[in-house]
């Protein structure tokens, strides 16, 4: 008897497992994930919601999977309509409303959204980069990101993390100082401002660490204490930069005001 | 045989070489002649602009009527600004450039501020003459300098290249004399950064004020370490290093670091009461895990730990794995836009690795905020008719002058975009715009 029984139950594992691969993925995904989602979410969630909103005529812009100033009103606005409470949130309750209220269609959605784009190739596929657009802090593009985490990586990638965030924030002191250019590119180009700048290394290609020191001195870090300059005090070429106050020593640059 | 084979061989060696090193010199003198062009126009045009300047300011001076006043000052605006681009596109370093960059700066201010004034109503007032009249007297003073330096490098045929390599060797000091004639900012710099501010009106820089918000003893280097350890959460084994700023710092603050397992975690403690201004720890993040939502909860829940109060969330985003959050402090419901502070959590596994607090304690007091004078109604009316107002708030605002003001908020969207507008609550009037920026096209998924 037990001997009949086992391949039964083996078969029987084999189905459900079987089962459970062939229908959890297109369940799983036609539903949200449960999280709450909230302005600045990135994802495939994002992508849900907008498309939902979109059906239901609240939004009207590009679905891309970030949650930007268009979703979020077409979210209010939802919540306004349908008597909930309008916090621009999509928890639970909100989840639930929409899903009853719209349809989602992923395939067909991921196809609008490849076909707006120019379809990515077929090896190279990016799962971790789904979204067709990226977050960008206020008044910066992602090209001005770019162009200092460049110059971040030329001038301080041997410098601790501080040490980079901090040159960054250099460059941004400048732009708001009156003594140096108004604009980003300006600031950067400036001649014999950056020693990277003037030998070519602006131009090797930057890491991960620099855009994030760029982002988050973007953001507000400024570990510098509000510098306008730095130097590192063994090739320094002018004497005159001793001059300056200094402010702190971070890695191998002193910065000064 | 063999010998002519050679002398054959090394002769046609020798014709390329020759051929390749004029073709490289020629290059090269190609792209030193460029970049010197590119160093002249930029010179020869700021020392036009400073005529026109010096011209334009005299004009003004004589005129009398606010019809003539107020394109004469959006005129000089102009010139001001382009001449600006050109002293940045000079070599950094030299006084009379730097002395140039800070006047155009603060001419370009004043204009600006005048000319977008109703001068009808509100003319001139004897102090903005009178700073007239020192900007004319400054133009008159910059504008012969920098014509005495043009006419130097013209005459001796001086180039712009060779300043570049003779600051750059200052040990053997070579004589330029387009530098000599300059005075290098060496000599000087103080003096003139001493003059110049006293006779500025308006200062440019409205940010740079000591800190108000610094409760709390003087902290000694140990003490430093025990509260680093307790914002890190971490043990006494921990290797801390620790530095003090220097004279330049606005105020004084240690500077305290660890690494340890790839990890390294960095913060300024300001010394009078420990208060921590910029915190970074740098790590590898791994694949996302919590939701942009459960990472805001950890942020708050961090901040009202380190006791920050009544802090509201003002702006999330996720970039790559991280979260970053920003705070404003709440005063009776009163948002206070110059007291924020931001929180990065990585969304791995909820980390806080950043936290920035410099604006809440160089700026946050108790303050004493009045009953607005006009009616949300009135305000509302204040805004563009064609701006859909979806949100507002109660707000306080730094203005152009530095000074905190307090407006009614307004988020409203038009098409497609996203406003946000401040209308003074005492006056009524629009005291900023600002656009929103929205998600950008990810061209990396394009192309």
């Amino acid at each position: 008897m037990n001997r009949q029984q086992k391949p039964m139950i083996y078969s029987l594992t084999f189905f459900i497992l079987l089962a459970t691969f062939v229908f959890a993925k297109p369940e799983q995904a036609d539903a949200f994930s449960n999280q709450v989602i909230q302005q600045g979410a990135v994802g495939e969630d994002v992508i849900e919601l907008q498309a939902r909103l979109k059906h239901i005529g609240f939004y009207n812009g590009k679905i891309d999977g970030v949650f930007g100033w268009g979703t979020y009103w077409a979210l209010r606005n939802f919540q306004y309509e349908f008597g909930m409470e309008i916090d621009g949130l999509a928890g639970q309750s909100t989840k639930d409303k929409l899903t009853k209220a719209t349809e989602y269609d992923e395939q067909k959605v991921k196809q609008e959204m490849n076909g707006t784009q120019a379809t990515p190739s077929g090896g190279n596929e990016r799962e971790s980069t789904p979204t067709g657009s990226v977050n960008v802090p206020q008044g910066y593009s992602n090209n001005d990101i770019q162009l200092m985490a460049n110059a971040v990586y030329g001038e301080a990638r041997g410098e601790p993390y501080e040490g980079q965030v901090a040159v960054a924030a250099v460059i941004l002191n400048r732009l708001n100082s009156p003594l140096f250019p108004d604009t980003l590119s300006g600031v950067i180009f400036e001649p014999r401002a950056f020693t990277a700048v003037a030998d070519g290394q602006i131009w090797l290609e930057p890491n991960e660490k620099a855009r994030e020191a760029v982002l988050d001195a973007i953001n507000g870090w400024d570990p510098s204490g509000n510098a306008l300059y730095y130097f590192n005090p063994d090739t320094a070429t002018s004497g005159w930069i001793w001059t300056r106050p200094q402010i702190k020593t971070i890695g191998k640059h002193i910065f000064c005001s | 045989m063999y010998r002519w084979i050679t002398i054959g061989l090394l002769t046609v060696a020798l014709i390329s070489v020759s051929i390749w090193g004029y073709q490289t010199n020629k290059q090269k003198n190609d792209l030193y002649v460029q970049a010197e062009n590119e160093y002249q126009r930029s010179f020869h045009e700021l020392t036009y602009h400073m005529d026109v300047l010096n011209d334009q300011i005299a004009t003004s001076l004589a005129m009398d009527s606010p019809e003539k006043l107020s394109p004469q000052f959006v005129d000089i605006w102009r010139v001001s600004s382009n001449a600006h681009a050109n002293a940045g596109e000079l070599p950094m370093g030299l006084l009379p450039i730097h002395k140039t960059e800070q006047f155009l700066a603060e001419l370009g201010d004043f204009t600006y501020q005048t000319a977008i004034r109703n001068l009808d109503d509100d003319p001139l007032t004897d102090e903005e003459t009178e700073q007239l009249q020192e900007f004319y007297r400054q133009s008159g003073e910059i504008r012969d300098e920098l014509r005495e330096a043009q006419h130097v490098a013209l005459n001796n045929d001086l180039k712009w290249m060779d300043v570049e390599q003779a600051l750059l060797n200052t040990d053997s000091q070579k004589d330029n004399e387009i530098v000599n004639s300059f005075q290098t900012v060496e000599d000087s710099f103080d003096n003139y950064a001493k003059g110049s501010t006293e006779n500025t009106t308006i200062s440019t820089d409205t940010k740079e004020h000591s800190y108000k918000n610094l409760p709390g003893d003087e902290l000694t280097e140990e003490a430093a370490i025990k509260e680093a350890a307790k914002i890190f959460g971490k043990e006494s084994e921990t290797d801390w290093s620790i530095t003090k700023s220097g004279d330049g710092a606005v105020t004084p603050m240690y500077s305290i670091s660890y690494e340890e397992n790839g990890v390294r975690g960095y913060v300024d403690l300001t010394v009078k009461g420990g208060h921590p201004l910029h915190l970074l720890v740098s790590r590898d993040v791994n694949e996302k895990q919590l939701s942009l939502n459960e990472g805001y909860e950890i942020a708050a829940d961090y901040l009202s730990e380190l006791g920050f109060d009544e802090m509201q969330l003002f702006q999330s985003s996720e970039y790559d794995q991280i979260g970053v959050y920003s705070f404003l402090y709440e005063d009776n419901g009163v948002r206070v836009f110059s007291d924020a502070v931001e929180v990065k959590v990585a969304l791995d596994n909820g980390d806080v690795t950043g936290l920035t607090a410099n604006n809440y304690f160089k700026n946050h007091v108790d303050r004493d905020i009045p009953e607005p004078a006009v009616s949300e109604e009135e305000a509302r009316d204040a805004v563009n008719p064609n701006v859909t107002i979806q949100e507002n708030h109660l707000a306080v605002i730094e203005n152009n002058q530095g000074e905190e003001i307090l407006t009614y908020e307004f988020l409203g969207t038009m098409d497609d975009a996203t406003y946000r507008i401040f209308i003074n609550a005492e006056t009524g009037e629009e005291e900023r715009v600002e656009k929103m920026t929205d998600a950008e096209i990810n061209y990396d998924a394009v192309i």
